[in-house]
């Protein structure tokens, strides 16, 4: 409690505070008068914010659970250890928030049970959906051991202990499949879209820069959570990571504009219009500027510099989502979209939904010093 | 085999008189939804307008493709493309996740947006009447024959048929027989079908192949990851093991010196 004095905290307190009353009060207006009432979506514009924030970054943001999980334990480099569990929490908690956001988004929530039982295999939804309910179970076993610890069940923790590796393959496997095939949804609108986003290559873009985004999450919340616990950050350990995600961005990158020139369409980078415009911001805030301080070993070394590229990489995704749902679309189309106040209302209540329980089970469970854990797997 | 039943709708016989929209509004049983039929848009209460594009008309109506996107995309199968041409919805078991909106290369389905348990809506291309052998409502009203309904094939025939006849009145194509893949509501206009507000630029090939593509790596990123990564876990885990026997080997050697 001792937090509380802090006049910091109070501040930010009384945002989320707020955040979360608007949040309820538009909660009942869409629970009472329907997508109509809370959202800009229209016919010809049926998926906005919550589609693009909620579910595509919720996902994306959410890929450092899996790829940490790959580096400490397919990879076995055992010093990233610590990292894994703050990162498999934040895997497990965007997860449950794409769901819970999901049922704002969905004019039926009350059906989504039918995902499990009518089968339409030749949906990339489909796909999208078995892979949330599989790896939100997977993630939900990875971080069972935090609890069972807590709660001193052994048995239980031995037993899933021993299905740790396959667990884990499973898990990054499932998250290939699901980081991809989010982009992969985008494929069948070739008409819709414009060619700066549009591309056969979405599912791979999807792939890698959830990995760079992922990355960089876990670098963010360190610091974050270093802030918050007064503890000091692993900067040996974050610097690497900050090189990892500067080399998935760079491929992603190379690959975006070997594809463009190929298809042809490299052209539209030298016109002037605003989805051009947006474009360069997204590739400036999210790889370019990025990439460049972490390839500079001087500046990926320094707290400052990793933070702040840390922060533009995961600025860079969202805008990059953003992007592929928003304005791609809204250009091709030439309609006009922009996300209503009730809308974002409901997107910054699950932010900070987010951040309060990373906070308090952080607080209560044992989630950063893993190495002093041995029953951890 | 039953024979797969059509629309033609030809923009050169329109006149505009609006029987077909009044049909289809009573035939489905939807409210009035303007005064004016030719200053309305397809919406949740309106299966098919009639729009005015200087001295022509045209109709907008769900395309009933011959492999549909909606049909495709829909996680839970709630689109299905019948034998007879109409492709029809059950809100009974939809999401409302909207892909089927979000895809529509015709950009037809309409949502519910204001209801608590909003369905999506279109054209059913009068399922139960034609299952009875009848015709679509629309075509049963049009005074001008410039809708009619019949076998898909036949009606290429009659479109074809009428393009040879009068080359100068028609734009040399049947809009429909091959765009994403063809569809079951085929059309002949005076002018390009982009001037008529109907999608040209799409591919000749159903839609659903863009995903498919992506969805048939799925098994082998399954059993290449899933090898990949057993045979890197075992790789690094040996390399670690041999790494702290030598170790240990190096410290009991120090030792024994």
């Amino acid at each position: 409690m001792k937090n509380f004095v802090l006049p910091k905290i109070t501040f930010w307190r009384a945002v989320g505070t707020i955040i979360v009353i608007t949040g309820l009060y538009s909660t009942y207006l869409r629970f009472t008068g329907g997508l109509a009432a809370t959202t800009n979506l229209n016919d010809q514009f049926p998926w906005g914010l919550w589609i693009g924030f909620d579910i595509l970054c919720g996902v994306g943001l959410a890929a450092g659970g899996f790829t940490i999980c790959a580096v400490t334990h397919i990879f076995n480099i055992k010093q990233f250890k610590p990292l894994a569990r703050p990162a498999i929490l934040t895997a497990f908690l965007g997860y449950l928030l794409v769901i819970f956001g999901l049922m704002y988004d969905l004019g039926k929530p009350y059906n989504i049970w039918h995902a499990i039982i009518d089968w339409n295999p030749r949906s990339v939804m489909f796909e999208v959906a078995w892979c949330v309910m599989l790896y939100t179970t997977v993630l939900f076993l990875e971080f069972a051991p935090v609890v069972l610890e807590k709660l001193k069940w052994k048995k239980l923790l031995s037993i899933i202990k021993m299905v740790s590796i396959p667990l884990m393959i499973l898990g990054i496997i499932l998250s290939t499949l699901h980081q991809s095939s989010l982009g992969s949804l985008f494929l069948i609108l070739p008409n819709k879209m414009s060619a700066l986003w549009y591309s056969g290559m979405l599912p791979v873009y999807f792939y890698l820069s959830a990995i760079a985004a992922g990355f960089a999450m876990v670098i963010f919340e360190a610091f974050m959570s270093a802030r918050a616990f007064k503890r000091d950050v692993e900067m040996n350990l974050l610097s690497k990571i900050g090189l990892y995600s500067a080399l998935f961005l760079i491929l992603n990158f190379v690959i975006k504009i070997v594809d463009l020139s190929l298809s042809g369409n490299i052209n539209l980078l030298f016109q002037t219009s605003q989805q051009t415009l947006l474009y360069y911001l997204e590739i400036l805030i999210g790889t370019l500027i990025p990439s460049g301080i972490l390839l500079v070993k001087d500046l990926r070394v320094q707290k400052k510099w990793l933070y702040i590229s840390a922060t533009l990489i995961v600025a860079g995704f969202l805008f990059n989502r953003m992007n592929v749902t928003i304005t791609a679309i809204s250009s091709e189309l030439k309609l006009d979209y922009f996300p209503s106040f009730y809308e974002v209302s409901i997107t910054l209540m699950l932010v900070v939904f987010g951040m309060l329980a990373f906070r308090l089970i952080t607080k209560y469970f044992h989630i950063f010093n893993e190495e002093k854990v041995t029953l951890n797997a | 085999m039953i024979k797969q039943k059509a629309i033609l709708f030809d923009a050169t016989l329109c006149v505009g008189c609006g029987e077909c929209y009044n049909a289809c509004k009573e035939q489905n049983k939807l409210p009035a939804t303007n005064d004016d039929f030719l200053k309305d848009h397809l919406g949740a209460n309106t299966y098919t307008v009639i729009e005015e594009y200087g001295d022509y008309y045209t109709r907008k109506l769900c395309m009933h493709c011959v492999e549909p996107t909606c049909v495709s995309v829909c996680p839970v199968g709630a689109f299905t493309k019948t034998e007879l041409g109409p492709v029809l919805y059950n809100p009974d078991i939809c999401l409302g996740c909207r892909y089927c909106m979000q895809s529509c290369p015709h950009k037809i389905p309409r949502y519910e947006w204001t209801k608590n348990n909003p369905r999506v809506r279109k054209c059913v291309m009068c399922y139960d009447k034609i299952s009875k052998g009848e015709s679509t409502a629309c075509a049963d009203a049009c005074p001008a024959e410039a809708t009619i309904f019949g076998d898909r094939d036949e009606l290429i025939k009659i479109a074809k048929q009428r393009i040879a006849e009068s080359p100068d009145s028609y734009y040399p194509e049947i809009y429909g027989l091959n765009e994403a893949g063809g569809t079951s509501v085929l059309i002949l206009s005076p002018v390009p079908f982009d001037q008529l507000g109907f999608a040209a630029n799409l591919p000749k090939e159903p839609l659903g192949n863009y995903t498919m593509r992506a969805l048939d790596k799925i098994p082998s990123v399954v059993g290449v990851g899933g090898v990949f990564l057993t045979g890197m876990y075992w790789l690094t885990k040996r390399k670690n093991e041999i790494a702290k026997e030598e170790n240990d080997t190096i410290k009991s050697d120090g030792k024994k010196i």
